[in-house]
């Protein structure tokens, strides 16, 4: 019976949300929440252990917490690892990265995850670890292990790895080595030929080796601070407290324009954010946490840049997909534009 | 960096980037001051890549 060791957050683990996300790292021996389904749908493995940790924990004591994970397994023995799924929670799939990656390197058994192409983790860490294309929530769980434990028992089988797309997980910009019958339409030369006749009749051909694209903008130029009109953005869920755009909790569509003007700074019981990825506690007690216009005022008063513009801009960042930030971004532009603002502070939670 | 940013000043934590709640309001304050500092220099520094500037609280 081959052993496997599985990893995940406080939520999954059971112990709690938001309010234990500070839990540190513990181990157990067998199954916990969606390592149960995981252990159900494997074949000649069992999972033996489960390691549970806060996803603020993880996130704001990285190295602490790998070290006292990689502790608790230096004694297990572990045929293959798993982390999540992670879905579109963006701390907890940065977590399964980070605990992949450092067992991947510290015992060298294979390791697996799973989450949603918008979270994070997926850009961070597809090039180090094989994670496949999970749902965006938890009703994707039975899905999401379907996928990852047929692979995982294909591979404790030793059965060949038919590649990302087949498998179904994110291109990791790497090839691995498959062995094709001894023909002459097999060898590269051939293959290289048929493609480059392809290219030159104009006719549709499909590379072999995909390089993956950032998405990256084009830098803005430095602006003269004694020129600038300064804006603040935030993707905090900072909304004044009756939240009149109704700009949603999570996977926001929607986004608000408050007026600044004549603050010196974000007042609690006036302001406070409905992001709901994290516990909003700190920010409603002091929004400037999150937004920071009295530094920001304290700076125009002291003449470090020419002044700021009357308006912040909000929405909420959790689970909210690239192609809606980006329409909302667009349609934030033209009244910044306006008012000739020229530099803008981004917070992001 | 994945998310594209091309200027990028370091906060502390997600649920209060600017300002643990655990600290007086003073030290808060000083932080806060500080990296909104380092923002604004940020946005009057050419880059020729995307850069984490460096903060000293």
């Amino acid at each position: 019976m081959k052993k496997v060791i599985c990893y995940v957050n406080q939520f999954f683990g059971g112990i709690g949300g938001e309010d234990k996300a500070d839990q540190e790292p513990y181990i157990v021996e067998g199954v916990v929440g969606p390592t149960m389904a995981i252990n159900a749908a494997l074949k000649d493995a069992e999972v033996t252990h489960t390691v549970v940790c806060g996803d603020n924990f993880m996130g704001s004591n990285t190295e602490e917490a790998l070290s006292r994970i990689m502790g608790f397994l230096e004694d297990k023995e572990m045929d293959l690892f798993i982390a999540g799924p992670a879905f579109q929670a963006g701390r907890y799939g940065v977590a399964c990265g980070n605990v992949c990656k450092a067992v991947k390197e510290k015992f060298g058994v294979p390791v697996l995850t799973s989450m949603n192409g918008e979270n994070p983790g997926a850009d961070m860490f597809k090039k180090d670890v094989i994670i496949f294309k999970g749902g965006t929530g938890a009703v994707k769980m039975r899905q999401d292990v379907k996928v990852l434990t047929n692979f995982a028992n294909k591979l404790l089988a030793g059965e060949p790895n038919l590649g990302c797309e087949a498998e179904g997980y994110f291109e990791r910009g790497c090839r691995h080595e498959v062995f094709l019958e001894d023909i002459r339409e097999n060898t590269a030369a051939y293959r290289g030929v048929q493609m480059l006749k392809k290219k030159m009749a104009g006719e549709p051909y499909q590379t072999e080796l995909v390089i993956p694209e950032k998405d990256l903008v084009p830098i803005a130029p430095a602006v003269e601070l004694k020129d600038a009109v300064v804006a603040l953005v935030t993707t905090s869920g900072c909304v004044p407290v009756e939240n009149p755009d109704r700009i949603q909790s999570a996977s926001a569509t929607r986004w608000g324009r408050y007026s600044i003007k004549d603050m010196d700074r974000l007042e609690a019981g006036v302001f406070k954010t409905i992001h709901a990825g994290y516990d909003p506690a700190a920010g409603n007690a002091d929004p400037n946490v999150l937004v920071p216009l009295d530094a920001v005022r304290a700076y125009e008063k002291e003449g470090k840049f020419a002044r700021l513009h009357d308006y912040f801009y909000t929405t909420v960042g959790t689970g909210t997909t690239e192609a809606e930030a980006t329409r909302m971004a667009e349609e934030m532009i033209p009244f910044l534009r306006e008012d000739g603002v020229n530099a803008i502070i981004l917070g992001s939670t | 960096m994945t998310v594209g940013a091309n200027r990028i000043v370091p906060t502390i934590s997600i649920p209060y980037p600017l300002g643990d709640p655990n600290t007086p309001k003073e030290e808060q304050w000083k932080l806060r001051y500080h990296r909104v500092g380092v923002a604004l220099d940020a946005i009057a520094t050419d880059v020729t890549e995307q850069t984490v500037f460096k903060v000293r609280i």
